[in-house]
């Protein structure tokens, strides 16, 4: 039997990738340019019994998804930059009271209102810095329409693996282009299904951290009664002070993550074997590089390009190694350098960094890119 | 009847954090009466919060809570509501959480008529950051960044609730104590979103600025404010002059609930499919 193709905007194979992945609940607020994907959730989830909620704001929405993931449901809701800023908080509250929720949102140009129809890649950090306080990040950037419904099934995957909201950031380019997917079979992708407990109700402790570094989480209504906050709190859910507790669960929080990075960050290596010129990119701005570095090995440059999956956690380890052994890096990316930031975290001064920056929302072009591959000396 | 306070209580999350005074403690027994003569089932009932020292109070019931944050308790009531619909849903918090910060969601979940209770603490003041203001606050009266008297008109909750859309509006004091639970009963009964605000003194941010010399005299004018529905009815306007009714204030049963409705839209879609 041959797989089901459509021809897809970024935004539709997104909710298709949710549903796929299991989404049963999905709130949000009108906001350009991610509005599609609570249009077909409003039409797609009620056919399979699942609830679509428009809320009151942005801030409504990301607190109703939290309050149904708490109910045992698999939620997403989706944004852009504006609402990005409002739901802060909450995704702080999602990631201290460790809730599985997505979030998507798709990249426009900012700060404030910026420009709603444009590209940018300007909230990349403001994945991970957005909201206040030490907390875990997980951030997926596609840069394809296949990739984004992909992608989406992970992010739900992961966010149930590692209890906490998971990120899912396409830029405006990404969202709106039209390309060919090819749906996988049901079954064909691993749907992880939430880790629940394995101890009767009265024994329960939604912090239980003998069960390792990701407690099992019950669900209300399902015959568990538990206790729920956003203050700091000891294993049965109740607020603490107590300073080695406090310590002890904002270390595990991040932990769960940052010693699981090689489970989570996927990338890309593209004609990286001899390149002595990378380019490091994401998003619809790594379409661009790929065909730079085609150019550029048609000219006989040795041109390669590492192409981010995942932003959060940031692949450390493979940037430091691709800086000492290559001639430069270039970075490509539509805001005024934040990826390039984490790159020279990494290169820690081995390899020459060449940043391209464009916020006046176009894209960034191939000639641009092939143009500093040929700086690289 | 005899209630079984116990049951209800976390005895080890006790002693709670209200201050020597505060009639928090006697509206969650209140609620505790009126959960136990209802006979709900605890792990079938959530009870939801925000932000505040009444939003602490869900801390203290032995049934799946949630102390959310500043403001939201509404919004995530909703989400947990929708995604179980056949759980008892019953938010509390203060009037500062649910009508300042949490106003748009206060307002919204009163449209929508989504079967949930909400009971507003209405002590006319920021509590637990020390006596700021509230869109409660009576106009004049003296709050730490009121040094010169409020200038703010005040927000009647009920009232906000009934324009928003609420099915089921309450109003009842910490003083008659007696009256709490049951006015909190036949709002979880009702079937679509109903408010209960009870009124409700702070002796330590509120009382002490304001010239009231005991908890005692906070308590009195409770008292003296209260007038019954069905007793107003009997006087004039200016014997009503100061006073605020209590009781049932408003009731409809015809618009539709929200997760019914929201069942409907199920339906039509499967029909559709």
């Amino acid at each position: 039997m041959s797989k089901k193709v459509a021809f897809l905007q970024g935004n539709e194979a997104a909710t298709h990738g949710a549903l796929y992945a299991g989404c049963n609940f999905f709130a949000g607020y009108p906001i350009t340019p991610s509005t599609e994907v609570a249009e077909i959730m409003s039409a797609e989830l009620p056919k399979i019994g699942g609830k679509f909620m428009q809320m009151e704001d942005e801030i409504g929405a990301m607190a109703a998804i939290l309050g149904a993931a708490l109910a045992g449901s698999k939620t997403l809701t989706s944004t852009s930059g504006p609402g990005l800023s409002l739901k802060q908080e909450l995704i702080g509250y999602g990631c201290i009271a460790e809730i599985p929720c997505v979030i998507y949102n798709v990249m426009r140009g900012g700060p404030s209102t910026g420009m709603p129809t444009g590209p940018s890649q300007s909230d990349v950090m403001s994945a991970k810095w957005g909201t206040h306080g030490d907390h875990p990040a997980i951030c997926l950037v596609p840069s394809t329409v296949q990739e984004t419904y992909e992608e989406m099934i992970r992010a739900f995957n992961l966010s149930e693996k590692y209890r906490t909201p998971v990120m899912v950031m396409p830029d405006e380019i990404v969202a709106h282009m039209r390309e060919r997917v090819v749906f996988p079979e049901p079954g064909e992708i691993a749907v992880t299904p939430r880790k629940s407990p394995t101890v009767p109700p009265e024994q329960y402790k939604p912090y239980d951290t003998s069960f390792g570094d990701v407690p099992p989480l019950a669900s209300y209504g399902s015959g568990y009664k538990f206790h729920v906050t956003g203050l700091n709190k000891l294993p049965d859910g109740f607020p603490t002070t107590k300073a080695e507790y406090v310590q002890a669960e904002e270390e595990r929080q991040v932990r769960k993550v940052d010693a699981n990075i090689d489970d989570i960050v996927e990338f890309e290596e593209y004609m990286l074997e001899d390149a002595e010129a990378v380019v490091i990119a994401y998003g619809s701005t790594s379409r661009s590089a790929r065909y730079a570095v085609n150019e550029a090995r048609a000219q006989g440059i040795k041109a390669g390009m590492f192409r981010l999956k995942t932003f959060w956690p940031f692949p450390d380890k493979q940037i430091k190694a691709l800086a000492g052994k290559v001639k430069g890096l270039i970075v490509p990316e539509m805001n005024l350098g934040m990826c390039s930031l984490e790159v020279e975290r990494n290169a820690q001064g081995k390899a020459p960094i060449l940043k391209i920056n464009r916020v006046d929302g176009e894209p960034i072009n191939p000639g641009q890119i092939l143009e500093k591959i040929k700086e690289v000396k | 009847m005899a209630f079984n306070y116990e049951k209800w209580l976390r005895p080890n999350k006790l002693p709670h954090i209200w201050c020597p005074g505060c009639g928090h403690g006697i509206i969650m027994k209140g609620l505790i009466r009126a959960l136990d003569s209802l006979n709900l089932q605890k792990e079938n009932t959530a009870i939801v919060s925000g932000i505040g020292c009444a939003s602490r109070l869900p801390g203290y019931i032995d049934c799946c809570t949630l102390h959310t944050a500043h403001g939201r308790a509404a919004a995530f009531a909703t989400g947990v509501k929708m995604a179980k619909p056949d759980m008892n849903v019953i938010l509390v918090g203060g009037d500062g959480d649910g009508t300042a910060i949490g106003g748009n969601h206060f307002i919204h979940a009163c449209r929508r008529n989504i079967d949930m209770t909400y009971i507003i603490l209405n002590n006319n003041i920021y509590g637990m950051t020390g006596g700021q203001f509230s869109p409660c606050t009576p106009t004049g009266a003296k709050a730490s960044t009121t040094p010169y008297g409020n200038p703010d008109p005040g927000f009647d909750i009920a009232k906000l609730a009934i324009g928003a859309g609420a099915t089921f509006v309450a109003r009842g004091t910490a003083y008659h104590a007696n009256q709490i639970d049951k006015l909190i009963a036949e709002a979880i009964q009702h079937k679509g979103f109903s408010v209960v605000e009870i009124l409700d003194d702070c002796p330590t941010t509120y009382g002490r600025r304001n010239k009231f010399k005991s908890v005692i005299e906070m308590m009195n004018r409770l008292k003296e404010v209260a007038v019954p529905v069905k007793a107003a009815e009997k006087m004039t306007p200016e014997q009503l002059q100061g006073k605020v009714l209590t009781g049932v204030l408003y009731k409809d049963e015809i618009k539709p609930e929200y997760t019914s409705e929201y069942a409907k839209v199920i339906e039509r879609a499967q029909a559709a499919k």
